[in-house]
């Protein structure tokens, strides 16, 4: 209930201009020409002095890539992207790869300061009661800090940007690296295994319980840049880990592109804990500037008994092509989606997840949450699937969606099929509006229009609001506030 | 405190209230009785500011403030309170949550600090007992759930929390038994002072056993078409509108 009362307070403190993340640090970076080419690929992977194999794996895939088709069956409108006017590789020219914080550019670690990032070990060390949560900060296209990784070390995780774990612990990023989304899985990803420049690695050895939250923050700095990170997360057998990606750019004119990959393994009896909070530019209120967020995200529950949850809080993008997804593979696996995703302005929101059950006994839970506001459109797209081997599958859906105004607009579209008759999947759906009536109730008590806004979008929220670690559910709490501001007249 | 001057009202082209008339003074507790569709809830409504309600003519004043120019939330920081026939559901939220920036939001605009939540909780907890409210329900989304009884009970708890100049409680009777019915009059009774005035519609005289009004003005096809003591109720108890109702506007 105080985590409420916080958000009606932050809302009273905002100005005008309601993203605040909308600044342009003066880095100077070392960015590759314009366009995609072989040779581009090739530069990336030497700039990152990779193996053969991986460049091989790139330019595969970028062959691959050539062949293929933007997707276009979602719910989302935009005019055809210019591949060739991106940059695919920015890097701040200090260089990529300092020893410690101190090697850092200080104008960076000034910017991840504006941005509320502890990325500065001392500071949260200092605080004991400050919950400790180790940050992987990755600035355009490459990685810039890594925290707390001797003490990670100690219990034997390992945590580093993706380009590192391909230095230094290549057996292991070959063994899984497009295991969970192959090179040739869609459009995005495939374009993202050609040119993906940095990004998060974590390894979680047998039997260990990560001892403290990881976390990366992506920001994309430079104009024109298209950022590709890619994630890997092995959680070995019996092993937990939590973590957590928060994302934001500044404000252009022009849209940029995002297109991440993440892949998650999870093996017998592990767990992954994935959390997103998203609040990349979404552009201005006639839609013009703002990201195309176009991710593919996937975890494996490859083991028995393993797990893996996403909570997602997007607020952010002008276009949001995100169905963070669970294979359901080892018998009495588990998968969990839970989302907000939050609409305003003239934002696009084709969100939602798929649930593929194959193992016997097999469990998964979708709770999402969506709301629309001004005059943006919100899709929850899903696939719950059941295979022939998948005996005992159980599914639970539950979409709701609320609509604040009469200009926006919200769907659903589920995909549901079982081709095993014990399979028992089931799917509820509302969709409601702030009614004048909640309002006016909430106004007649003295709250303005915008705290009873907050007020009544968050108790919507609060299902999935609970599923995010603590620190993390009042950012998001602030920021359901802030993408809302101006949502009622 | 209140002057409705002249007031007109309709409600998507239906006049419903057609030059009303009515002065509430400091201290006072007025009541307002009538048939059904006479315009009382619409009365209580308007003086709120609720979106919908046009007003064709007339004034409506508080303390010598225009209510008409400002929007609900600002009449309510003014000190106008409107206890709901109809309490309002707001899933998700619990209700110490919705009262306590309920009441914050009252407080910054006069210029006071935030309650410490200590603070904030003795209040309600003296409240609550005196309303038997159990505090467990408080924990539950607003309304959500709550018997007729207990949504009714909230409103007044809401109004002891804020300590409105002009309370306004619309059929607050209505769906009462007689136990909750005297729970909900003492908690009115506990609150009248010289500086609040009070205008309690209702529809039987029943509520008025128990919380003696100063004045009873009665209502008819959208004005006030009597006025008098506390035996014009009980007159009304006996006889039944019949008489009112015939005049027209």
């Amino acid at each position: 209930m105080a985590a409420v009362q916080e958000t009606v307070e932050r809302v009273r403190s905002i100005e005008v201009e309601a993203y605040k993340y909308g600044f342009v640090s003066p880095i100077e970076s070392e960015v590759a020409p314009k366009g995609l080419n072989e040779d581009i690929v090739r530069f990336i992977s030497a700039k990152k002095q990779e193996p053969e194999w991986l460049l091989a794996w790139r330019l595969e895939a970028y062959r691959r890539w050539l062949t293929m088709e933007e997707p276009r069956w979602a719910r989302v409108a935009y005019p055809p992207i210019d591949f060739q006017s991106i940059h695919y590789f920015a890097a701040p020219k200090s260089g990529p790869a300092p020893k410690s914080l101190d090697e850092v550019d200080p104008e960076l670690l000034r910017t991840y300061a504006k941005l509320g990032i502890p990325l500065v070990e001392q500071e949260v060390l200092a605080g004991v009661e400050k919950p400790r949560v180790a940050v992987d900060a990755v600035f355009d296209s490459v990685s810039v800090a890594t925290t707390f990784k001797a003490e990670l070390a100690k219990s034997g995780v390992i945590f580093c940007s993706f380009s590192e774990s391909v230095r230094n612990h290549p057996d292991l990023v070959r063994r899984y690296l497009g295991t969970v989304v192959p090179a040739t899985d869609n459009f995005y990803a495939t374009l993202n295994s050609a040119v993906f420049s940095d990004g998060s690695f974590v390894y979680v050895p047998p039997g260990v319980r990560c001892p403290m939250e990881l976390s990366t923050y992506f920001r994309i700095n430079e104009k024109n840049t298209g950022q590709f990170e890619r994630t890997l997360i092995i959680a070995d057998k019996g092993s937990y880990v939590s973590y957590l990606e928060g994302c934001t750019a500044p404000k252009r004119d022009e849209n940029q592109l995002h297109a991440a990959v993440v892949e998650l393994v999870a093996l017998d009896d592990a767990e992954i804990k994935y959390s997103t909070v998203q609040n990349w530019y979404p552009g201005d209120s006639e839609g013009r500037g703002g990201i195309y967020n176009f991710v593919t995200k996937r975890g494996d529950c490859r083991g028995a008994r393993s797990k893996i949850s996403w909570t997602q809080v997007e607020t952010g993008s002008a276009i949001t092509w995100k169905y963070p997804s669970c294979i359901l593979r080892g018998e009495a696996s588990r998968g969990e989606f839970y989302s907000i995703a939050i609409s305003n302005g003239r934002q696009q929101v084709d969100s939602g997840t798929k649930m593929i059950h194959l193992g016997r006994n097999t469990t998964s839970r979708i709770i999402s949450k969506g709301v629309a506001a001004g005059r943006s459109q919100n899709t929850y797209r899903g696939q719950v699937s059941a295979h022939r081997l998948a005996t005992g599958a159980r599914n639970y859906t539950n979409c709701d969606s609320l609509l604040i105004g009469r200009e926006c607009g919200a769907h659903t579209v589920p995909y549901i099929e079982a081709k095993n008759a014990s399979a028992v999947i089931e799917h509820e759906a509302t969709t409601s509006k702030v009614s004048e009536e909640q309002l006016f109730y909430c106004l007649q008590r003295g709250l303005s229009a915008e705290e009873a806004t907050a007020l009544i979008v968050n108790g919507f929220v609060r299902d999935v609001l609970q599923q995010l670690p603590m620190e993390f559910a009042v950012e998001a709490q602030k920021l359901i506030a802030i993408s809302l501001e101006g949502s009622v007249g | 405190m209140l002057e409705v001057k002249n007031l007109s009202v309709s409600v998507h082209g239906q006049p419903i209230l057609g030059g009303l008339n009515l002065s509430v003074k400091a201290g006072e507790l007025a009541a307002i009785m009538g048939p059904n569709g006479s315009g009382k809830s619409t009365l209580a409504y308007v003086i709120a500011g609720k979106p919908d309600y046009e007003v064709t003519s007339g004034e409506i004043w508080l303390d010598g403030e225009n209510l008409l120019e400002l929007e609900p939330d600002e009449r309510a920081r003014k000190g106008v309170f409107l206890a709901f026939q109809y309490p309002i559901e707001i899933p998700g939220v619990a209700t110490m949550t919705f009262l306590k920036a309920a009441l914050n939001a009252q407080r910054r605009s006069r210029g006071e600090g935030d309650l410490t939540t200590p603070d904030f909780m003795r209040r309600v907890r003296e409240a609550s007992k005196a309303l038997k409210i159990d505090m467990e329900m408080l924990r539950r989304p607003l309304n959500v759930g709550f018997s007729g009884g207990e949504k009714k009970r909230l409103e007044v708890l809401q109004m002891t929390l804020i300590q409105p100049r002009l309370a306004v409680l619309d059929e607050t009777d209505s769906g009462l038994d007689i136990d909750a019915l005297r729970v909900v009059a003492d908690g009115v009774n506990a609150l009248r002072d010289p500086s609040r005035g009070f205008l309690i519609i209702t529809h039987y005289q029943r509520l008025l056993d128990h919380i003696t009004p100063d004045t009873v003005h009665v209502m008819a096809n959208g004005r006030i078409v009597a006025t008098g003591g506390p035996e014009l109720a009980v007159e009304l108890e006996r006889n039944g509108y019949s008489a009112y109702a015939a005049e027209t506007v």
